[in-house]
């Protein structure tokens, strides 16, 4: 599947800013087998005093953004082509939860991919007693960790609501589960919550969501805006699976990822300082066209 | 020759074997621990034999008055700590006057001890950041790091090979009961000790001048003098300023930012003084943006980066993690070097040491289990009743820890039950420690010795002979008998530290040097923009306190004598000077008790650039405007109360002209008052001047204008509309007038830095520059209200224009 990926992000403020910093996160993985970035074009405005690409400690790419004179507006815009492989045919090499957990304590390696960082321990994912009751609540030691993953996520589709207006971007989890509605932030973070408090190493993962269906098929929630979705460490033989739990369904080729992360703040689209004194408003548009 | 106080017991001297008796029962009282003074058969220890001879020579009313000298020289010197309570209030430094005495062989062992665990750390600091190699191996639990907020993924990779990542490191040690030292905490991101030291040193030596001078007591100099040179060598490797990042002054530590700022030549700034540019880190100052090369940061490394790292900081700087990794500039500890204190490491460095040291830790820490591995969950299990339990991420000491919990098995305790339970299921996320039992040392109170739990700070530097230790200086001593009360926050005093020499001391660290180092840097001449902004508002503060106590003063005289507030005057100067402000004493008070709040609050944020004797002038007025404020009943009072106010703020006033030193940080100062009280003056002109002005007005001009005296001798005639125009408004040898304070400012504007290019002025200075144009060609008769509202409004416009070009 070839798409046409557009982004828009605007920040308009009611005071001028003198001077921004931005790190910028929006560029599509590079995923050996699975997608490629054919081609993009990241432009923002005003012109910029200065601009450079790095990638952060989970590979993704970074693009740091320095604005040095006064200006009451921010605009990035992305357009990108992205090649994504359809996915192998789903099969279940995961062990069960107990052994998962054994398999995770024998990990040396503390790469990017390793699963030692996806155990908890950042400001937004602290551990909640009705969050972890509520994954106990459908795990079944019986089954495997996979299987244990898909249930949970359903469940946590079928518990809560899709509702922009519930959150804001820094609603806690624990709130938002409380509130039973939230949008694919909330989702995904309650669900990596969840998949901790049973030992199954959990992140987070920006990115796209195909913005049409294929004929006969529902749009999917939370096309207007960047995505997002939970990977989970299955054992050594499965390793990350990726279920989106806004949508319920395991990711296939209508999804598109940007970054991997323990949780928003290592993926924030934008994250910036400014010197200026008045509120911002932001706005975000996406379409993900479908090119042959 | 004797008087008849000394028939009473406090004026008479205490024999010393009467006095270690009385002394050693009070030890012998408490549990099993050590005592820094006595020796376990309840003898003096050596080291303190000449040091208790001297005390009992003198009489308790003698230590008591000497133990006053001691408070004079903090309070003079500003030495304050900030007590976290509800109103967050500075607190006079905690000194405990006997300081804890120490062989100089004792110490040696100590500082051995010290400096191999210094190295060591080093080396794990370099590993989490690099090769991982222990947690490859197997030595450490990767979970430690992994789960660790302290461990900063994106300083991975950023140390250059060979690169040290501490070069200043504290630890707290204690005597365990058995006699031996065992470190009790490793202080790695912000620890006080070295700034206080010095201060807690010169205060005791003063406290004991004659037996200081001829005591072997280790200076503390040499140790500073050592320091900055590893700092200068730091610095060379880029071309730029030192700099300390504090907090600010709502940290609990800023006098000691403040001090070794002054004391090694470093320039003191906050987050915000500093800016990423091109790469570069820049310290934004009057003269323009300034490359920075070297940071000592006392800000926590989570702090230093909103970008990277806490996003909710308003502490850092943006960028700057980015800079420290391009080499662009360097930290004097590692960004990230916080993660050593994790309280789960402590169960590690003894085999970790083993295996890189072949041996065991000369001087080892206090036994700590982490309860992620069975055998080690157990033995906390086993030995609850010795234990304290808490989070194993957590980087405050233990003991020190509110969250600590003594395990101690009680059957049908539902929390410890749960705890239990816990460790079970989450014991990664705790560990064990074994509980400590602190050595005592003597305090002096209610004119006796007691014994009090001890621990001693102590700071070591990198230098190009390797560590360096600083000879003593800080020992932490508790409120009570209780360790717990340690800390100062909980009511823990502090004492000097003298480690005393067998040989003679070298005669160049005598006390006299402790001050040599102050004067060499450049961080005087080198002025933030925040430091600026902040002295220019402090002189902008007092100066409209001191106008609205003037108005106050004459709207209360004219009460006091009978009239009303809806008197024609009263009600026309309300409406025009006092806008929104009902006819109530303590409203009208607020326009001069808030400036005075404010300009407190200010001056404590440029407490380096300001002189101690004008803080305390200004917390001293501060506290009598408060007093007033809570008695503003008796209307009969109040001027005569107002009056003593103004003579202190105008003592306030004076110190700032006649003793601080001519700097950049005092122009701006003096800018902050001129252009206040010329703007204020226009704007009480334009009142009194204007048509409408009911009868009265001119008078009640002069007197808030302080120029009745001036008017007489000028004038001899009563006031007309010309002259009060002339005197207050364009009179050049009135400092009550309009036009001597903004020729004032226009010399202050000429000697900035960034004047203009060639012959073009820069914008404030044509400013200003056209203010005093427009006085000087005014004939009294011409200076009217309109004119003097448009002036009012023009050095509003200096002011803009001053914060744009040099404060912003």
């Amino acid at each position: 599947m070839l798409y046409n990926i557009r982004l828009n992000i605007t920040h308009r403020y009611d005071q001028p800013a003198a001077q921004g910093r931005h790190l910028i996160r929006v560029l599509p993985r590079n995923l050996p087998g699975r997608q490629r970035l054919a081609m993009h074009l990241l432009t923002v405005t005003p012109e910029l005093h200065s601009r450079r690409e790095t990638f952060d400690f989970f590979e993704n790419t970074v693009v740091t953004c320095v604005h040095s004179e006064p200006h009451d507006e921010m605009s990035i815009d992305l357009s990108c082509h992205v090649e994504v492989s359809d996915p192998a045919p789903w099969s279940d090499l995961s062990p069960q939860v107990h052994a998962l957990r054994a398999d995770w304590r024998k990990q040396i390696d503390l790469g990017p991919d390793s699963p030692l960082h996806f155990l908890g321990g950042t400001q937004r994912l602290t551990p909640d007693a009705a969050i972890a009751e509520f994954a106990r609540a459908w795990f079944d030691p019986e089954r495997t960790a996979a299987e244990n993953v898909l249930r949970i996520g359903q469940a946590l589709h079928d518990e809560m609501a899709f509702d922009a207006t519930a959150t804001e971007v820094d609603t806690d989890p624990a709130e938002a589960f409380r509130m039973r509605g939230g949008v694919c932030q909330d989702f995904s973070h309650i669900m990596i919550i969840a998949l901790q408090s049973l030992g199954i190493p959990a992140g987070y993962v920006s990115g796209y969501l195909r913005t049409l269906p294929p004929v006969g098929q529902e749009k999917l929630e939370g096309v207007d805006a960047m995505h997002a979705w939970v990977r989970a460490w299955c054992g050594i033989a499965q390793g990350w699976i990726e279920y989106d739990p806004t949508n319920a369904t395991l990711i296939g080729s209508d999804h598109i990822v940007v970054g991997y992360g323990r949780d928003y703040s290592d993926l924030a689209p934008v994250r910036g300082q400014l010197r200026s004194a008045g509120g911002q408003v932001n706005s975000q548009a996406v379409d993900v066209a479908v090119l042959d | 020759m004797g008087t008849a106080d000394q028939m009473q017991g406090r004026d008479q001297p205490t024999p010393l074997d009467a006095l270690v008796r009385d002394y050693a029962a009070k030890v012998a009282r408490g549990s099993a621990h050590s005592d820094e003074m006595l020796l376990p058969d309840g003898t003096l220890r050596p080291v303190w034999a000449d040091f208790m001879a001297h005390l009992a020579g003198l009489t308790p009313d003698q230590i008591a008055t000497r133990m006053g000298r001691g408070n004079q020289y903090l309070h003079d010197a500003g030495v304050f700590y900030r007590q976290y309570d509800a109103e967050s209030r500075e607190r006079e430094w905690p000194l405990s006057h006997i300081p804890v005495l120490l062989s100089e062989a004792e110490w040696a062992e100590i500082s051995q001890g010290l400096i191999e665990r210094a190295e060591l750390l080093d080396f794990v600091l370099r590993d989490f950041y690099g090769e991982n190699t222990l947690v490859n191996s197997g030595q450490l639990p990767p979970t430690l790091l992994t789960k660790n907020p302290a461990w900063l993924r994106p300083m991975i990779g950023a140390l250059e090979p060979g690169e040290a990542g501490l070069n200043s490191v504290s630890f707290e040690v204690s005597r365990g009961p058995d006699g031996r030292w065992w470190v009790i905490s490793d202080l790695i991101e912000a620890p006080s000790t070295a700034g206080f030291a010095i201060e807690n040193r010169i205060a005791t030596s003063r406290v004991f001048p004659n037996f200081f001078s001829r005591a072997k007591v280790l200076r503390l100099a040499g140790y500073f003098r050592q320091f900055q040179q590893t700092l200068l060598a730091l610095k060379s490797r880029v071309e730029g300023e030192m700099v300390l990042l504090s907090p600010g002054p709502m940290n609990q530590n800023y006098a000691e930012h403040a001090f070794l700022a002054r004391y090694l030549g470093m320039l003191l700034v906050e987050g915000e003084d500093l800016a990423i540019q091109d790469g570069q880190a820049m310290v934004r100052t009057v003269d323009g943006p300034r490359p920075v090369s070297l940071i000592w940061n006392r800000v926590p490394s989570l702090m230093t980066d909103p970008l990277e790292l806490a996003p909710e900081s308003m502490l850092g700087t943006p960028g700057l993690l980015q800079a420290v990794r391009d080499g662009a500039v360097h930290t004097v500890n590692m960004i990230g070097a916080g993660v050593l204190e994790t309280r789960a490491l402590m169960a590690f460095l003894p085999s970790i040491a083993r295996k890189r040291l072949g041996r065991g830790l000369a001087l080892p820490n206090i036994a700590t289990w982490w309860c992620g591995q069975e055998a080690q969950r157990a033995h906390v299990l086993q030995n609850a009743g010795a234990m304290m339990v808490g989070d194993a991420f957590s980087t405050r000491p233990l003991m020190a820890d509110p969250a600590t919990v003594a395990l101690e098995r009680e059957t049908g305790d539902p929390a410890t039950a749960r705890l239990v339970e816990m460790l079970e299921t989450e014991g990664h996320n705790f560990v064990g420690q074994e509980a400590v039992t602190l050595s005592s040392t003597p305090v002096f109170e209610d004119g006796a010795f007691r014994p009090r739990p001890v621990c001693i700070r102590i700071s070591l530097g990198r230098t190009d002979d390797g560590w360096a230790v600083m000879p003593g200086g800080y020992a932490r001593v508790s409120a009570s008998d209780d360790a717990k009360a340690l800390a100062m926050q909980q009511g823990g005093k502090v004492a000097d530290v003298w480690v005393l020499s067998e040989a003679e001391v070298a005669p160049q660290t005598l006390i006299a040097t402790e001050d040599t180092l102050r004067e060499r840097g450049s961080s005087d001449q080198m002025l933030p923009s925040r430091a600026a902004d902040n002295l220019f508002w402090l002189g902008r503060y007092v100066e409209r306190a001191e106008h609205h106590m003037r108005l106050f003063r004459a709207y209360f005289a004219r009460i006091a004598d009978g009239a009303g507030h809806d008197d024609p005057l009263h009600a026309y100067l309300r409406t025009r000077l006092l806008p929104d402000t009902p006819p109530e004493a303590k409203a009208i008070a607020d326009h001069f008790t808030q400036p005075l709040e404010l300009s407190l609050q200010t001056a404590a944020r440029v407490t380096d650039r300001f002189s101690p004797d004008g803080m305390m002038a200004l917390r001293t007025l501060v506290h009598d405007a408060r007093d007033l404020d809570r008695r503003l009943v008796a209307l009969d009072d109040i001027p005569g109360k107002v009056s003593t106010l103004l003579r202190q703020i105008t003592g306030f006033a004076g110190l700032v002209h006649e003793n601080m030193y001519r700097s950049h940080g005092w122009r701006f100062l003096s800018l902050g008052l001129s252009l206040e009280r010329a703007a204020n003056l226009a704007g009480l002109l334009a009142a009194c001047l204007d048509d409408d002005a009911p009868e009265g007005a001119l008078d009640a001009a002069l007197e808030i204008g302080d120029s009745i005296g001036a008017h007489r001798t000028r004038f001899l005639i009563s006031a007309t509309g010309a002259s009060v125009a002339d005197l207050l408004g364009l009179d050049t040898a009135n400092p009550r007038a309009i036009r001597y304070h903004i020729t004032r400012a226009k010399d202050h504007i000429a000697k900035l830095p960034q004047k203009g290019h060639g012959h073009i002025l820069s914008d404030v200075a044509a400013r200003i520059l056209t203010i005093e144009t427009r006085l000087a060609v005014s004939a009294p008769e011409n200076l009217t209200s309109e004119e003097l509202a448009t002036i009012r409004y023009e050095i509003w416009g200096v002011c803009d224009a001053l914060n744009a070009s040099h404060l912003g």
